[in-house]
């Protein structure tokens, strides 16, 4: 059956030094760029918000968790519409990312903090909607057996945009601001990085339609779609992994709150506190490309699972009293391995375990359980800090992730004995 | 191939066209302002103290364009139309009492912008300075001018987005102690010490060198705390109180208050609670008001509100009788300096 066909990404198939496909290349390329459009507002927003338009963001209510929420389902509608009528991906992608693409713009006419979160929303939706389709063209363009390298060089891609947006955004800015070296000027600074990112979003999405090929039909027109994406939980291998992305994102950490940790409690300067998610991004982009190849040696379920482990000796580090720049570093390290380790690998590992018509629905299933398990451990995060203290709630983090990889470990060793 | 080559190079130079007009459009914008003085606020280069020989000054951040925008600037207190002496020291917010500033300000650099908090001497040289961790908002100094604090916006992390906190710190102008974060102090919510991920405190207003006040926000509700630097502790008094300034006389909060049925846009007015009665009164300012307020004297507010330059400053009772006026245009983060 395919199944077995698919899970056939063990060690000496074949060469492991094929060229990455094009249509990798192109999203990879798709992705830079509209991380370098997205994170350009990222950069500059609070700066927009409080010292252009002069508003106090704070009290305003936060959205966030209800839009993380929004997004996961979103996903999921993505997914189930890309594999309709067998391979509308490139449609639905489109699609996502002009929606994103067009939120850019809106933000010129946004002058109040409600409108903002409104508008910002409305490109999550876009981000949530592409998310899926755009997986499933990685992993349909690609051999099975290349699989972790081809997401590590697409996650590699997209994290340089992702650092080189506020790099552009600042430089933007500086040259919009003219001889002005006074502390404010005004709201054309902002305005001018909005515009060049709207021009960037556009480029993005027109590389997408030109670069990227649309497939032909790759399997019977479908079912409802909605319907068919939960079938899809009784693929046994598929059913399996989305259980251990669940079970190892109910004890993941948020990044907000790895960093906040890792400022309280190493006493880190305040001036550097916004450079830690630069951190975790520069090891991500460093080890995605490694990671994935090396994923595709030993397995993926195997990499996943060891990226965890990076994860838990990042959280025994923050345990541990400690000072100065290098524990710093070290879990920023390791923070940025587990990425790597992770994101592109599940992501793999998730396009073995389902036939090629249902890579975006059995993507998005998988994405989603993770993202809506993250979710509930932020959530429980928070309440576990109020109650005893954030040591405590990571000591309690640590335990549950420490638990889970060992259930997550017995899971996915049965599943490679049933099938090799 | 070639054919959706081209399209791509002719795209590319069209976005990079308009891109490139928006940032020069903004950069001629701003070179323009840079000249543009006619109509505004007259100001003048001069020697500005925070310790007025006589009489009483007004000093604040000067908004009008030009060469002065941002610049300190101080006018008679009974004459805020009159020219204003500016100082050359640039301040995004500002606050003075007997002879300390806190400046806080920017700091332009390739990887964004760096922040700083600048204690000055009432002849504003600079005596320290402490990096900051985002935005500034808001500065206040202790009535005698030994304590100085400040609250700055942090963004979170780069992938949430708009999710705001703040960051409030106390300085010692004697010792240079520094307490950075006020969240670290114990909180002590109706009775019983409360601990949560999510709390957030801003708006400092010192009633000594000890005892304080500020609004703590957690669970989505916000409260007027008392604090006490060397309990370290910080008390909830009353609910829904945000940027609280104290009286000269001690006994009552100005504060904006989040009132049920306003715009999600606009949702706060100008209050006043008397802390004998914990009693509110509406002030006669009845838009929505973005500041924490200064008590010009003990029945007077004065605050900022947007106008053509980026903010004006007004004036109301503080008892919710008369009107709101016009004190000055162009002008932001106000403070009264006293003669000796």
């Amino acid at each position: 059956m395919y199944l077995a066909d698919r899970c056939r990404s063990l060690p000496g198939t074949t060469g492991s030094r094929a060229a990455v496909p094009s249509a990798v290349l192109a999203l990879g390329a798709v992705s830079l760029i509209t991380d370098v459009s997205s994170e350009m507002i990222t950069a500059v927003l609070p700066l927009y918000v409080v010292a252009g338009l002069g508003l106090s963001p704070l009290g305003f209510g936060l959205l966030d968790g209800v839009n993380n929420g929004a997004t996961a389902l979103v996903q999921l509608l993505g997914g189930a519409l890309a594999d309709r009528g067998g391979g509308r991906h490139k449609a639905v992608a489109a699609f996502g990312y002009g929606l994103s693409a067009l939120c850019k713009p809106l933000l010129l006419l946004a002058g109040s903090v409600p409108a903002i979160g409104a508008v910002l929303a409305v490109e999550r939706t876009g981000k949530g909607l592409r998310t899926a389709p755009r997986d499933a063209m990685i992993s349909l363009a690609t051999a099975p057996e290349h699989r972790g390298r081809a997401f590590g060089v697409h996650r590699a891609m997209d994290t340089v945009g992702a650092l080189l947006g506020p790099l552009i955004a600042f430089a933007v800015l500086a040259a919009a601001d003219g001889s002005q070296g006074g502390a404010s000027a005004g709201t054309d600074g902002y305005h001018a990085v909005f515009t060049v990112s709207a021009c960037v979003a556009a480029l993005g999405v027109l590389v997408l339609l030109l670069f990227v090929p649309s497939r032909r039909a790759v399997g019977p027109a479908a079912k409802p779609p909605l319907r068919q994406t939960l079938a899809l939980i009784r693929v046994p291998a598929l059913r399996r992994l989305t259980l251990c992305a669940v079970l190892l994102g109910l004890s993941t950490v948020s990044d907000a709150f790895v960093y906040l940790l890792i400022q309280r409690r190493t006493g880190l300067a305040v001036g550097l506190f916004p450079l830690l998610p630069l951190g975790t991004s520069a090891a991500f982009l460093l080890l995605a490309v490694p990671f994935g190849s090396l994923a595709d040696r030993i397995g993926r379920p195997r990499l996943f699972l060891a990226g965890h482990g990076a994860l838990l000796l990042g959280y025994g580090l923050l345990l541990c009293p400690l000072s100065g720049a290098a524990p710093v570093l070290l879990v920023l390290a390791l923070h940025g391995a587990f990425y790597a380790a992770t994101d592109g690998v599940l992501a793999a590992a998730a396009s073995g375990t389902v036939p090629a018509e249902h890579q975006g629905a059995g993507l998005a299933l998988v994405g989603t359980g993770q993202g809506a398990a993250r979710f509930v451990c932020s959530l429980a995060f928070g309440a576990a800090w109020s109650a005893w203290g954030g040591h405590t709630a990571l000591a309690l983090a640590a335990t549950a992730l420490a638990t889970t990889s060992v259930v997550a470990f017995g899971i996915l060793r049965t599943h490679q004995e049933a099938t090799t | 191939m070639t054919r959706r080559v081209l399209l791509l190079l002719f795209a590319v130079l069209l976005l990079g066209g308009v891109g490139t007009t928006a940032v020069l459009n903004a950069s001629a914008n701003a070179g323009q302002r840079e000249h543009q003085q006619a109509g505004g606020p007259a100001v003048r280069n001069g020697n500005l103290t925070l310790r007025p020989p006589s009489g009483r000054e007004l000093v604040f951040r000067n908004m009008t364009w030009g060469p002065y925008r941002d610049d300190l600037v101080t006018v008679p207190a009974d004459r805020p139309d009159a020219p204003r002496t500016a100082s050359g020291v640039k301040c995004l917010r500002f606050y003075a009492a007997s002879g300390t500033g806190v400046c806080l300000q920017a700091e332009h650099g390739t990887l964004g912008d760096s922040y700083q908090a600048v204690i000055l001497d009432a002849g504003l040289r600079e005596l320290h300075r402490f990096p900051l961790a985002g935005i500034p908002t808001r500065a206040r100094v202790s009535p005698d001018g030994r304590l100085a604090a400040w609250t700055v916006f942090v963004g979170g992390d780069s992938y949430a987005g708009t999710n705001f906190s703040t960051r409030t710190s106390i300085v010692d102008t004697r010792t240079w102690k520094l307490d950075d974060n006020l969240e670290t102090f114990t909180i002590i919510k109706d009775g019983h010490p409360y601990r949560a991920s999510d709390i957030n405190v801003w708006g400092v207003t010192f009633a000594d060198d000890d005892r304080f006040y500020a609004t703590v926000a957690t669970g989505g509700q916000t409260y007027l705390v008392q604090g006490s630097l060397s309990a370290r502790t910080l008390t909830t008094l009353h609910q829904n109180v945000e940027c609280p300034s104290l009286s000269p006389d001690g006994t009552r909060i100005a504060y904006k208050k989040r009132v049920p049925g306003a715009s999600p846009d606009a949702p706060w007015r100008l209050y006043v609670l008397d802390l004998r009665t914990m009693t509110e009164t509406a002030t006669a300012e009845h838009r929505n008001i973005d500041d924490q307020a200064v008590w010009s004297d003990d029945s007077t507010l004065v605050y900022a509100l947007p106008g053509n330059y980026g903010t004006d400053l007004w004036t109301v009772p503080a008892d919710g009788t008369g009107a709101a006026r016009l004190l000055t245009k162009a002008a932001l983060a106000p403070a009264y300096l006293q003669a000796n």
